[in-house]
C-alpha cells in the first residue's frame, strides 16, 4: 500500500486532530490502480510552519487553511506555486471567507473543503485530490514514455461513449422523477432519441473494435484472390435498409471479375465504411455510384454520392480519428468518426491511396487506389 | 416567482440531446434559456445579447471551442460568469483546468463542470456565480 503525505495547516488543534482522525484509517482505490492509497497526516499550526515542513519534504497533498495567525494561507499558496512544487493544495475554509476559498481555487488551489465538515465530505474530496494526483503522475510518467498519443487517443474514446451514456441517463432520469408530468406520451420522444444514442454508441464500438483489429496486428491476415464486385454488393445489401428509407438509390459499375489479391474481412469493412457514409450523408432521393475498375497496376475503387457534401477546410479532418463534421446538416447524422480514419489504414496496408472529391451541395466521391505489382499479385505491406 | 425569473443563461452544446435536457432543467428551476449548437452560432448570438450566465460545452467544432467562445466571451463580458461543461474528465488525465499558470494565462472560465452532474447541483453552483 501506498502512502501520501498530507499536511494540515490550521490554527484550530481540532480541525487538525479531527483530519488525523478522519483520515487515520481511510483508504481511497481506484480500478486503474494496483494498490490502495492510504494517507500519513503531518500537522502545522501556522503558515511558517507549514513551509518549514514543506522544504524539508513536500508533502503530496496540502489542506491549508487561509486564516492564520501568522503569514496567511495564500501566501503558502504562492510558495507552492512560485516554486513549482507538485503538491495539490485543498483550502480548508469557513463558510465566511468561502469566496476568498473560491478565489484561491483560480490562484491554484486544486479545490476547497468548507468547514465544519463532515468526515465524509472530507473523505470524499481527498478521494477526490487523489485520483487528481495519481493521475497527473501517471500522465507526466506517459509523456516520458512517448505514450501520450495513445493516451490522448483513449481520452477523446472515453469523451465519445460518455456523451451518448449521458444523454441517455439524462432523459431516464427525467422519465424517472416524471418531470414532463404523468402522460406516458410526453416521453416518446425522449425514448426515441435514447434509442439513437444507444445504435451509434453501439456503431462506435463495432469500429472500435475492428480499429483494434487492425492496430494489434494480432489478427491473422488472410489474403486470398477476392471479387470485389461480391465485396461491393453484399456492402449495398447491408445498407439496403437505411436507404430504402432514405429514398437513395444504389448502383454498381463494375468491369467484370475485378479481384484483387486481399484479406476479405479488410475489403468488407472498406467498402462497408464508404458505402454506408455515402447513403447516410445523401440528400433524400439521391445515389449512390459504387465503381471499381482494374487496369494493369492497379485497382480503383470509386464511391460517389448526391449529398450534401464536405467544405474544403473540413476535407483534411476526415481521416482523423474522432472526427466528425460537425454543421446544421450532419447533426441528424450517426455515426463514430472512426470510419475513414479506418479506412485510411487499411488501404496504406495495401501501400494504396484514399482520395476524395467534393462538392458543397453536390456531392462526394472517395476514391481508392490500391496497387498491384508486376508478378500480377498486389504489393501487400507486411506491417 | 423566484430570483431566477429575470436572469437569461446561454447555453452552448452540440449535443442536441444535452442541450434539451439542461434547458429543460433550467427552465423548471425558472430561468430564462437561450441555446446555441455551435461556437459560430452562439458568437452571432453573443453579437447583441448579454447573457447573465453562460454555460458552455468544451468540444464542439473544434476540441477547443468552448475556451475559445469562453475567451471572446470574457473580451466582450469580462462580468458575465461561465461555466465550462465538459465529459473530459479528470479520469482520462486530460484533466483541462484552471491548476497551471499557463493555463489560467488563457482559460478564463469561472467553474468547470463535468457533465452528468445532477440539475440541482447545477442550479447551486449558478446561484452562486451570480451571487443569488
Amino acid at each position: 500500500m501506498e502512502a501520501l503525505d498530507v499536511l494540515v495547516v490550521d490554527d484550530e488543534p481540532g480541525i487538525r486532530s479531527g483530519v488525523l482522525r478522519i483520515l487515520r484509517n481511510f483508504t481511497v482505490s481506484y480500478p486503474f490502480m494496483d494498490d490502495d492509497i492510504s494517507f500519513n497526516v503531518i500537522e502545522a499550526a501556522t503558515g511558517e510552519e507549514a513551509l518549514e515542513h514543506i522544504k524539508k519534504s513536500p508533502p503530496a497533498i496540502v489542506l491549508l487553511d487561509n486564516k492564520l495567525p501568522g503569514i496567511q494561507g495564500v501566501e503558502v499558496l504562492e510558495f507552492i506555486n512560485n516554486n513549482q512544487l507538485d503538491i495539490l493544495v485543498m483550502m480548508i475554509t469557513s463558510y465566511a471567507s468561502l469566496e476568498l476559498a473560491v478565489k484561491a481555487t483560480t490562484i491554484g488551489a486544486y479545490d476547497f473543503v468548507p468547514k465544519p465538515f463532515t468526515p465524509q465530505e472530507l473523505k470524499s474530496s481527498m478521494e477526490n485530490i487523489t485520483k487528481h494526483y495519481f493521475l497527473r503522475r501517471m500522465t507526466r510518467k506517459m509523456h516520458k514514455e512517448g505514450k501520450q498519443v495513445r493516451f490522448q487517443f483513449l481520452s477523446v474514446l472515453s469523451h465519445e461513449l460518455k456523451a451518448p451514456l449521458n444523454a441517455i441517463e439524462g432523459y431516464l432520469n427525467i422519465m424517472q422523477d416524471k418531470q414532463m408530468g404523468p402522460n406516458v406520451a410526453a416521453y416518446d420522444e425522449m425514448i426515441d432519441r435514447s434509442l439513437s444514442r444507444v445504435k451509434s454508441m453501439r456503431t462506435m464500438i463495432m469500429d472500435l473494435l475492428d480499429l483494434t483489429h487492425i492496430e494489434s496486428g494480432k489478427k491473422k491476415r488472410e489474403l486470398r484472390e477476392l471479387d470485389l464486385c461480391l465485396v461491393a454488393k453484399s456492402a449495398m445489401d447491408t445498407m439496403m435498409p437505411l436507404a430504402i428509407q432514405r429514398d437513395v438509390t444504389m448502383q454498381l459499375a463494375a468491369d467484370d471479375g475485378c479481384t484483387y489479391f486481399a484479406d476479405s474481412d479488410e475489403m468488407v469493412i472498406i467498402f462497408n465504411n464508404l458505402i454506408s457514409n455515402a447513403v447516410k450523408y445523401n440528400a433524400t432521393g439521391g445515389t449512390v455510384t459504387c465503381t471499381i475498375a482494374q487496369s494493369e497496376n492497379q485497382v480503383v475503387i470509386r464511391v460517389a454520392d448526391t449529398g450534401i457534401g464536405i467544405d474544403e477546410a473540413d476535407v483534411p479532418k476526415l481521416f482523423h480519428e474522432f472526427s466528425r463534421i460537425k454543421n446544421a446538416k450532419t447533426r441528424e447524422v450517426t455515426g463514430s468518426g472512426l470510419g475513414l480514419s479506418i479506412v485510411k489504414r487499411l488501404v496504406s496496408m495495401y501501400n494504396g491511396r484514399i482520395e476524395v472529391d467534393s462538392k458543397v451541395g453536390q456531392g462526394s466521391t472517395f476514391s481508392i487506389y490500391l496497387p498491384v505489382s508486376s508478378s500480377g499479385l498486389p504489393d501487400v505491406s507486411s506491417q | 416567482m423566484g430570483v431566477e425569473a429575470n436572469k437569461t443563461i446561454l447555453l452552448v452544446d452540440d449535443d442536441i440531446d444535452y442541450l434539451f435536457q439542461i434547458k429543460f432543467q433550467l427552465e423548471r428551476f425558472g430561468f430564462k434559456v437561450v441555446t446555441a449548437e455551435s461556437q459560430k452560432e452562439a458568437e452571432q448570438l453573443l453579437a447583441n445579447l448579454k447573457p447573465d450566465l453562460a454555460i458552455l460545452d468544451l468540444m464542439m467544432e473544434n476540441d477547443d471551442s468552448g475556451f475559445i467562445l469562453s475567451y471572446k466571451m470574457k473580451k466582450k463580458y469580462p462580468d458575465v460568469p461561465i461555466i465550462i461543461a465538459t465529459a473530459v474528465s479528470s479520469e482520462t488525465g486530460m484533466s483541462f483546468g484552471i491548476s497551471s499558470e499557463e493555463e489560467r494565462k488563457w482559460i478564463r472560465a469561472d467553474l468547470y463542470l463535468e457533465k452528468g452532474i445532477r440539475p440541482e447541483q447545477l442550479h447551486k453552483d449558478i446561484l452562486k456565480l451570480l451571487n443569488l
